[in-house]
């Protein structure tokens, strides 16, 4: 499959026009965000044409997307739903809302996705929001002070396709197109 | 302690209308862009330089002097690179400083540039401030339609570009040679220094990274001088510094206070005290990273000197607050099982020790310690501090060595009574 080609080869284009001509290699990152709003995930496919972008090898560009946790190599839900468990969110409570994210998404511990393709839930490392812990995210849209009651609303929410308004900021329909924001593209909706 | 002080990074935080431009202007914005496009590179460093301006990202280099040490006759462009990768578990100022005052940091960023004879400032903010990316990231848009970036900044013939660049999850990425090594388009690991990145930085020309809230006091310290920026803080640790409290607290928030500030009063004053009255047990006062203290610490003084005298340091001033009920053996693991995961994995005591200590801390919070388990982790305490090229493992030894210190009698009540004290269930099995 080609992941980079028509509007995204431009938008790709557009991307390495930020770095220098000679440092290129810089653009990697948001390539690999906007290979992640196409496929919803980071492929072989686009891992090898990004090299080819860039003119290093497709091993070169896994060693860099393997080391980032905000990629992933693997298939992945519709909904990304992120929950911090680090000190100041555990100090508030953060693994129950973890818990409750598993259950209510109907996500195995360590499963990539649930069964329906819906979601795929992510312990998060410290978010910076220890100001309103527990933190979480639903395709990288703030929800703050989030309990586990409050946690399984939310995942039934999505499941009956409403996109709940974020704490700060606008709202982020899927994983994808918080992907494109991350590659710095396309139209963000207003707050 | 009086924290009755006009503030500084929060003065306009109640004005929503200073996001924008116009309403940042209206303030006096971008005053201190004009009045240092006007300026000599030289007065320009001089004048932060006399501030003791001193960087807020943990380390507290003094800002002027690291702008000092970029030569500028290298032939080779210089940058700017803004470390917005705040990640330090506990830590949420800089967040808070961007979603509310976007421009100042835009204005910090190129007064900096102007000061080194840079043309590109590069924003490094981790990606999952996506949020606040976009707000950077209208501002910049705004910026540039005024003039005050671009190719023209304010008809001086000076150019400015910001560029942003969002990272994907990687805690490492905030230690300055690894953020370099990530810009770059690779593997977010740290380099060796010397060359510093004065000398040798983003594309190996000469670079200066300055943390979020270091920049966001240089336009203030322009506009009003070095001597009124020494007029809050101590002598050595001058002017004003954000603190984030999170935790068992009433009022988790960001706070403002002047360099020096008591613990106890930013406990009590400003986020009302322990949760439900309980009592203090622990805190750390500078994120994860810094050795914890405890109620034996209450009076000391929130500033670099002062806490290093208590064995700590200000690290970047996030105080997690842990109450009588929290365990710290359990807390000591959750923490330790973070720098494992962040562990960038090239030095072996960090991959390899940060790995083996959770483990251990793990098996005794959940009951299944043994007597040869102490001093396993006395011993990787010990061997991370100090042995490994970035500070990452010696965060993880401050964990280990710290709890250690303050809590001994907890470690060994986990393996006495094969069960975490602090848990409920076991509470009877504790003896009186």
């Amino acid at each position: 499959m080609t992941v980079f080609e028509g509007s995204v080869r431009a938008d790709a284009d557009a991307i390495m026009d930020r770095y220098p001509e000679t440092h290129r290699r810089s653009a990697i990152m948001p390539l690999l965000y906007l290979a992640q709003s196409v496929q919803g995930w980071v492929s072989r496919d686009a891992l090898r044409e990004i090299g080819g972008l860039l003119g290093i090898t497709t091993a070169e560009v896994e060693a860099v997307a393997s080391f980032y946790t905000m990629y992933r190599l693997r298939p992945t839900g519709t909904h990304v739903v992120n929950v911090c468990t680090n000190l100041a969110c555990k100090l508030r409570g953060a693994e129950h809302v973890f818990e409750a994210a598993h259950e209510a998404a109907g996500v195995d511990h360590g499963a990539e996705m649930s069964e329906d393709g819906l979601f795929t839930v992510h312990e998060e490392e410290c978010l910076g929001v220890c100001d309103f812990a527990p933190a979480v995210q639903i395709n990288l849209c703030n929800q703050d002070a989030v309990d586990a009651a409050r946690m399984r609303e939310l995942v039934a929410g999505l499941r009956a396709g409403e996109v709940p308004s974020p704490a700060r900021g606008p709202a982020f329909g899927s994983f994808k197109a918080a992907s494109r924001a991350l590659a710095g593209l396309g139209e963000v909706p207003p707050a | 302690m009086n924290l009755d002080f006009d503030p500084r990074l929060t003065r306009d935080w109640d004005d929503p209308s200073v996001i924008g431009i116009d309403g940042y202007v209206a303030k006096g914005g971008y005053e201190a862009l004009s009045r240092a496009v006007a300026m000599a590179d030289a007065d320009i460093l001089e004048t932060v330089k006399s501030s003791g301006l001193r960087g807020r990202g943990g380390a507290g280099f003094p800002t002027g002097m690291k702008w000092g040490f970029v030569p500028r006759d290298t032939g080779k462009p210089t940058y700017v690179v803004v470390n917005f990768d705040e990640s330090e578990p506990g830590t949420c100022n800089n967040r808070e400083l961007v979603e509310r005052d976007p421009h100042r940091l835009l204005e910090g960023a190129a007064i900096a540039a102007l000061a080194i004879g840079c043309e590109t400032v590069y924003v490094y903010v981790r990606g999952e401030y996506l949020w606040q990316s976009i707000v950077l990231e209208r501002a910049i848009g705004e910026a540039y339609a005024s003039g005050r970036l671009g190719a023209d900044v304010l008809g001086s013939g000076k150019r400015i570009d910001v560029v942003l660049h969002r990272g994907a999850g990687a805690y490492i990425c905030g230690e300055e040679t690894a953020l370099l090594s990530s810009l770059e388009g690779f593997r977010g690991q740290p380099r060796l220094r010397p060359p510093f990145p004065a000398v040798e930085g983003l594309f190996a020309s000469p670079t200066v990274i300055n943390n979020v809230e270091t920049l966001m006091n240089v336009p203030h310290i322009v506009m009003r001088g070095a001597d009124w920026f020494r007029e809050l803080g101590t002598e050595k640790s001058p002017g004003t510094k954000m603190v984030t409290v999170s935790g068992k607290v009433e009022r988790p928030g960001n706070y403002e206070i002047p360099l020096g500030t008591p613990f106890r009063v930013v406990l009590d004053e400003l986020a009302g005290g322990v949760l439900g009255g309980r009592a203090l047990k622990a805190w750390t006062p500078g994120g994860s990273s810094t050795p914890m203290l405890t109620a034996d610490h209450l009076d000391v003084g929130l500033d670099y000197e002062s806490l290093a005298g208590a064995g700590s340091m200000l690290g970047t001033a996030a105080i997690m607050v842990m109450d009588e009920t929290d365990c710290l053996v359990d807390c000591a693991q959750r923490m330790v099982r973070f720098y494992a995961h962040e562990s960038c994995g090239k030095c072996t005591p960090c991959r390899e020790g940060s790995w083996w200590a959770t483990r251990v801390l793990e098996r005794l919070e959940r009951g299944d310690g043994r007597e040869q388990d102490l001093p396993v982790v006395r011993d990787l305490g010990k061997n991370l501090l100090f042995r490994a090229f970035c500070a990452l493992a010696d965060g993880t030894a401050s964990v280990i060595n710290s709890s250690l210190q303050h809590f001994p009698e907890e470690f060994e009540a986990h393996v006495r009574l094969g069960a975490c004290p602090l848990k409920a269930d076991h509470l009877e099995e504790v003896p009186a």
